[in-house]
């Protein structure tokens, strides 16, 4: 098995490493290193608004330049937390927490250096979880039936919205709306048009691209507006030679990062649980067995590394449910998915058989692109920084003018430039009431093949609905997530609390 | 007849304050939209489903999810932040930019790409309090020189640089 595997990667490596590939796949981790650091710019924007323009290119180098976005954005959202204390991104929140002192300290460099460490190790160990594990759930997944994959599908759903942030029926209701807005459109099987009203512009379905700027980009410009963040740019003098950790940094901060990697690891094999949920489960993981609890928060160095080694490992865990069943467990995954749907493939367990170069290519590519980031963080930390001080009164106009291009560009298409608008004016309501608008994006790229799988499933088993609880794969995916439920009712009646304070700053961003 | 009738009162009061409240009507809103336009693209059985199944079943669904937030948002005691709209409304910076994709979409189906960049970004800068005309122009002007080099000629983006269609 280890032998098929390592020929099916260096197959892989001889995709990735084709010139024009390589370069989507620098691209890609550049441009996502870059908006990493920039708060207010989540990778979820930065990758919808180049969607449109991967349609050019092939597959292969689309694919490997939004997953470049998506992991480059990692590595910079580190950079944010510990020099300024801005949570720019969620996974890296709990960061900040031991990552600033350290800067005050003036060890902010050696964090920074200790963290590119981290990440690498965290990423490689999810990458080699992916070669391994993606064939395994292939060879079971492609047992499944229409029955099957409708209730993993509820199951991925169901985690999905339930196990983000926020409160996890609003989360369902999100999911839920998200299904509904996939419906939108001619009825695949009937061609009967559905919720158009009237308008055939609506006739193919709301565009992927706008409903995703409409949410994470519009919608985010009108929360972040005139909401000033002062940025204290004070420790982020960062040189080359402050970055290199001492021996003792480097033997203190191996055990955290391993620990951290298997935290990470562990995450993202459950659906839902993406690298947010990782990163505070690896730091309440460190503080938990520490000799000295007390003193994190304080600059301790395993406060730095176990959340981003587990943000890392997790990052790149997420890809396996989406590459080899084809269910997303974030809205960053989903759109990655959708990016695929666009390009005429379609996601699944067969998808490994007849794209083996796109899944090789991409498992391939994370490497590549992971040593770049690597190369790249290090002499770059100072012009990331520098980006860091342009006001955000520039940076909003011009990103709304690439938002508006970039959903012309999907279908040279006006009108959906107009679904942009309502659906940015839908998502900043939808904020305002307290939902987050993540789960939609789930909801609307799963939709239409869940309707399409729970038709089939209908279909072959003559109208009996309980077929989903008489089947006995499918019968233990029902029970997890009548599991799931109950877990959520549990916690919700024993009015648990998260074990850390989140540092609340630029909550909405992402 | 009076003292049996304020506690509902009180509850309602109480209802009306909470965020929740809000959230929940807005799904139940939806899902009402759904139910009783879904049936209206046939049902079908279960067995053969129509177009109709899914969306109706999904309204009823939403209704139900509806209900239970407005109902935790009654159980659940009053939080700090129970307001829809933010301490300080931004009502003129919400309308510049949401006024900007409007601007490009006026004016690049009228005019072309070019006045479409600008005024959208020169719009949607006033949103910012601090934008003066001045600034705005110059930040337009520098977004509109590099997305036509980008987008025009680079990336090729089928829209005419400049156009009269009239109005």
């Amino acid at each position: 098995m280890i032998e098929t595997a390592l020929t099916d990667l260096w197959y892989g490596f001889g995709v990735a490493l084709q010139p024009h590939n390589l370069m989507w796949c620098f691209i890609g981790v550049l441009v996502g290193n870059m908006v990493g650091v920039l708060p207010g710019m989540g990778p979820l924007a930065t990758i919808s608004i180049l969607l449109p323009l991967t349609f050019g290119i092939k597959p292969v180098g689309a694919i490997l330049m939004l997953a470049g976005v998506m992991y480059g954005a990692q590595y910079g959202g580190a950079i944010c937390s510990i020099l300024l204390n801005l949570p720019c991104h969620p996974p890296h929140a709990v960061t900040c927490l031991d990552g600033f002192p350290m800067t005050k300290q003036g060890r902010g460099g050696v964090a920074l250096g200790l963290t590119v460490m981290a990440s690498f190790v965290g990423a490689s160990w999810g990458i080699t979880e992916m070669i391994f594990l993606s064939p395994i759930l292939v060879r079971v997944a492609l047992q499944f039936g229409p029955a099957e994959i409708c209730s993993l599908m509820l199951l991925g759903l169901l985690a999905g919205s339930t196990l983000a942030r926020g409160s996890p029926i609003k989360g369902v209701a999100m999911t839920v709306l998200g299904l509904m807005l996939g419906i939108v459109g001619t009825d695949l099987e009937t061609g009967a048009e559905r919720f158009t009203f009237g308008m055939t512009h609506l006739d193919d379905g709301i565009e992927l691209v706008a409903l995703a700027l409409g949410l994470f980009g519009v919608a985010e410009f009108m929360n972040s507006i005139n909401q000033v963040v002062s940025i204290n740019a004070k420790y982020t003098n960062v040189r080359l030679r402050d970055m290199r950790p001492s021996k003792s940094d480097v033997k203190q901060a191996i055990a955290p990062m391993f620990r951290g990697t298997l935290v990470g690891s562990l995450c993202a094999l459950i659906p839902g649980t993406g690298p947010t949920i990782a990163s505070f489960v690896a730091y309440a993981t460190e503080k938990k067995i520490s000799r000295h609890p007390e003193k994190f928060g304080t600059g301790l160095i395993e406060g730095v590394i176990a959340p981003e080694a587990s943000t890392h490992s997790s990052v790149q865990g997420d890809f396996i449910p989406t590459m080899s069943l084809g269910i997303p467990g974030d809205a960053v995954m989903a759109l990655l998915l959708g990016a695929l749907m666009i390009q005429g493939i379609v996601p699944g367990p067969q998808l490994i058989k007849e794209h083996p170069d796109i899944f090789w290519g991409l498992v391939a590519s994370f490497w590549i692109g992971n040593i770049m980031l690597v190369l790249l963080n290090v002499p770059l930390i100072g012009i990331w920084v520098k980006l860091l001080t342009i006001p955000y009164k520039y940076l909003y106009p011009s990103a709304l003018f690439f938002v508006c291009i970039g959903v012309y560009a999907a279908n040279n298409d006006m009108f959906q430039v107009g679904e942009t608008v309502v659906i940015g004016i839908l998502g900043y309501v939808l904020l305002r009431l307290g939902f987050h608008p993540a789960p939609i994006l789930l909801g609307f790229v799963l939709g239409p093949r869940f309707e399409e799988n729970f038709r089939r499933a209908m279909l072959i088993s003559r109208g009996d609905i309980f077929v989903f609880v008489e089947r006995p794969i499918s019968a233990v995916f029902i029970g997890l997530c009548v599991l799931l439920i109950a877990l959520q009712i549990y916690v919700r009646i024993r009015g648990a609390k998260p074990p850390i304070e989140i540092p609340t700053a630029l909550e909405g961003a992402e | 007849m009076r003292p049996a009738q304020s506690p509902v009162v009180r509850l309602i009061q109480n209802l009306v304050r909470k965020r929740d409240f809000y959230a929940g009507g807005l799904i139940i809103f939806f899902g009402l939209v759904m139910t009783l336009k879904g049936p209206g693209y046939r049902l079908g059985t279960l067995m053969h489903m129509g177009p109709g199944f899914l969306p109706t079943a999904l309204g009823v669904i939403l209704i139900c999810l509806g209900i239970a937030i407005a109902g935790t948002g009654l159980a659940v005691p009053e939080g700090e932040d129970e307001d829809i709209l933010p301490e300080h409304p931004e009502w003129f910076g919400w309308a510049c930019i949401l006024a900007g994709p409007l601007c490009f979409i006026l004016f690049g189906s009228y005019f072309g790409l070019i006045p479409a960049i600008f005024t959208c970004v020169f719009v949607s800068a006033h949103g910012d309090r601090t934008a003066t005309l001045k600034n705005s122009a110059v930040l337009a002007t520098v977004v509109t020189v590099f997305g036509v080099g980008l987008f025009s000629y680079v990336l090729q983006v089928p829209m005419p640089l400049l156009t009269w269609r009239g109005l």
